[in-house]
């Protein structure tokens, strides 16, 4: 029985005072296009990309199937049938997730269990191989912004940064996802690669994540690395304030 | 030729158009092409839709009239293009308006290529011929004009998505979100008191000079309008009354038969899956212009998102332009359809057969819309 329900949208950082009235959560079998199931899979979605994702991996969700939503102790227990798909290769599978969000009482990131059957059959390894060896040595160290620009443009030569930007992002959107977000990358403000450590890629990220629910921009600035053999690994983020202290510029005629 | 948009014209708006962005190696997309196609497939600024505008209705002055209908908070024109075949008697129309939201540049990108295929096919198909006849089109290719042209100055506002006017006392941030500002349920959920945030509903119920000027011509107009459909990104959404969780426009079931239909017809061109949904199970929302629409009557009462689902998001790459607008004018003219057969073409008994018969095809052939 598919209850309707209201809520508030909150994020990390904002005393958003955005009206909300009682809470009542969809529990029970959900429907697949109601936001219940939507925001769900896309935390599925995020999860796969933090634990398979790379330059040249990048997944999202196709559609959702089916799933159920149950009241448990820790918090609110999900259950979904996905198909995902990888957009580089455009190859989709079929997903049984179950994810939980934690309750109040002790708060923290979903914790999410997916099983995929022929997401990740496309190989990628000899991709991987050359872009980690041609930019593993240090002697040209790349950097890069604006990516895309505003007409959705990037230069060949980005696009596995960009799509690299987009799986370390996931680390962040699953961190801060919770029932009442959905989350995804709108843009890479600027990207710089530090020098390679213990044979790790390294980098410095300032992207921009959009949220649906609040509609909001939220800029993060991530140092993460990455190698064929590791994946990404996010070692520090930071939340850059929303600035308040706009003086516009002169647009009118 | 049946070029409605003459080569003259064109070229002038190709010495002003902005130079010096994207790759200038690619040869799909040429910014500096001149020829009708590579036209509708790039995004333009404010100054080139203006001048745009112009030239629709220098050329073609028996159909195209513009009307400037109110003035943004920045003093900037709101205009509209009026497109239909004259007619001594008076007329029922169909009102379609694009970017409300700043950032959401794919919806002038579209509005501006239904308009050029309206006046493109109007002389030889007889569908489009018909609709022209029997109804107007009241068009704005951009509503949020001061959002819209400050998401032009430079990357930084580039995800610009409200209007331009300051916030109130005690509050240094600027805009209002338009599509949380009209007066239907204003100000009740889905929105936001902070002047800050990208939600904020403005002061009172149509408190910006946009939401006024939209208003007034939708209340002017209320008796004629057919349909009324308001266009956005992203998501691959079809839209309907109302935002408010348990209130049900009394033609719920018309509106969800008459959505499906139109995904299904989107789904044909290029596979594209659009949802059919209203806000209330998707998020809620108030305030919104097609809840201001259904409230004052009009039946028909349309949002969409057009693409894409999340990858690019607001900044969809001219390449997807033309596709997306392709699909998104099937899915339109579905609507349209609808509404014109159901006012001209006969007793509530062909309608009704209309939708029941539409209904069943979708139910049939595609569960999964749902």
């Amino acid at each position: 029985m598919v209850l309707n329900s209201q809520e508030a949208a909150t994020f990390p950082g904002q005393e958003g005072k955005v009206v909300e009235i009682a809470d009542v959560m969809a529990t029970g079998v959900l429907n697949p296009s109601h936001y219940p199931a939507r925001r769900a899979a896309a935390v599925v979605q995020h999860y796969l990309n933090t634990q398979h994702g790379s330059p040249y991996r990048w997944i999202f969700l196709s559609t959702v199937h089916s799933g159920s939503a149950e009241e448990v102790t820790e918090g609110r227990k999900y259950q979904l049938e996905l198909t995902m798909q990888e957009v580089i290769s455009n190859v989709s599978g079929k997903c049984s997730a179950k994810l939980l969000f934690p309750g109040e009482e002790k708060p923290g990131a979903p914790q999410v269990q997916a099983l995929c059957a022929e997401l990740l059959s496309e190989n990628i390894t000899a991709q991987e191989e050359a872009f980690y060896q041609q930019h593993r040595d240090g002697k040209n160290l790349v950097s890069g912004e604006n990516i895309p620009d505003s007409y959705g443009h990037m230069e060949p030569a980005m696009k596995p940064f960009w799509q690299l930007g987009g799986v370390a992002s996931s680390f962040i959107m699953l961190r801060e996802s919770n029932e009442s977000t959905l989350y995804n990358m709108a843009h890479v403000a600027n990207f710089t690669q530090l020098e390679t450590e213990k044979d790790q890629l390294r980098f410095q990220y300032h992207v921009l994540l959009h949220e649906m629910i609040s509609q909001e921009i939220i800029h993060w600035k991530m140092l993460f690395t990455w190698s064929p053999a590791e994946g990404v690994k996010v070692l520090q983020t930071e939340l850059l304030p929303k600035c308040h202290c706009e003086v516009p510029p002169d647009t009118t005629n | 030729m049946m070029l409605c948009f003459g080569s003259v014209g064109l070229v002038l708006l190709a010495l002003d158009m902005q130079k010096g962005h994207g790759n200038p190696d690619s040869a799909v997309w040429n910014r500096m092409e001149t020829s009708e196609r590579n036209y509708y497939t790039r995004y333009h600024n404010m100054t080139e839709i203006s001048e745009w505008m112009e030239v629709m209705e220098r050329e073609n002055p028996d159909v195209v009239s513009s009307m400037i209908y109110g003035q943004t908070y920045e003093k900037r024109n709101i205009t509209l293009l009026k497109i239909g075949l004259s007619s001594p008697e008076r007329k029922k129309a169909i009102w379609m308006d694009c970017g409300i939201h700043a950032r959401e540049w794919i919806a002038p990108a579209f509005c501006q290529y239904f308009v050029n295929e309206l006046l493109r096919m109007y002389k030889t198909d007889t569908k489009v011929h018909k609709m022209m006849k029997n109804l107007d089109f009241f068009i704005t290719p951009v509503v949020n004009v001061d959002g819209y042209t400050y998401s032009w100055l430079n990357e930084s506002t580039r995800l610009w998505r409200k209007s331009r006017s300051p916030g109130p006392d005690g509050c240094t941030c600027y805009g209002t979100d338009l599509n949380r500002n009209f007066n239907a349920n204003w100000g009740t959920i889905g929105v936001s008191t902070d002047c800050c945030e990208e939600e904020y509903g403005g002061t009172k119920a149509s408190s910006e000079p946009e939401t006024q000027a939209v208003t007034d011509m939708l209340d002017e107009m209320s008796q004629d309008l057919l349909a009324f459909i308001t266009i956005h990104c992203f998501g691959q959404f079809i839209i309907f009354p109302y935002g408010n969780p348990n209130t049900l426009p009394p033609n719920y079931n018309e509106l969800m038969a008459v959505g499906l239909g139109a995904a299904n017809a989107i789904k044909a061109v290029h596979g594209m899956r659009y949802t059919v949904i209203s806000p209330d199970i998707l998020y809620p929302a108030s305030g919104l212009s097609q809840d201001y629409a259904r409230q004052i009557g009009i039946p028909l009462s349309f949002t969409f998102e057009l693409r894409d689902t999340d990858e690019y998001g607001f900044i969809l790459p001219e390449d997807l332009i033309q596709p997306t607008c392709e699909e998104a004018y099937v899915g339109v003219q579905h609507i349209i359809s609808y509404a014109h057969d159901k006012a001209f073409y006969s007793s509530a008994a062909a309608v009704t057969t209309t939708l029941w018969t539409t209904l069943m095809a979708v139910w049939v052939s595609s569960a999964t819309l749902l």
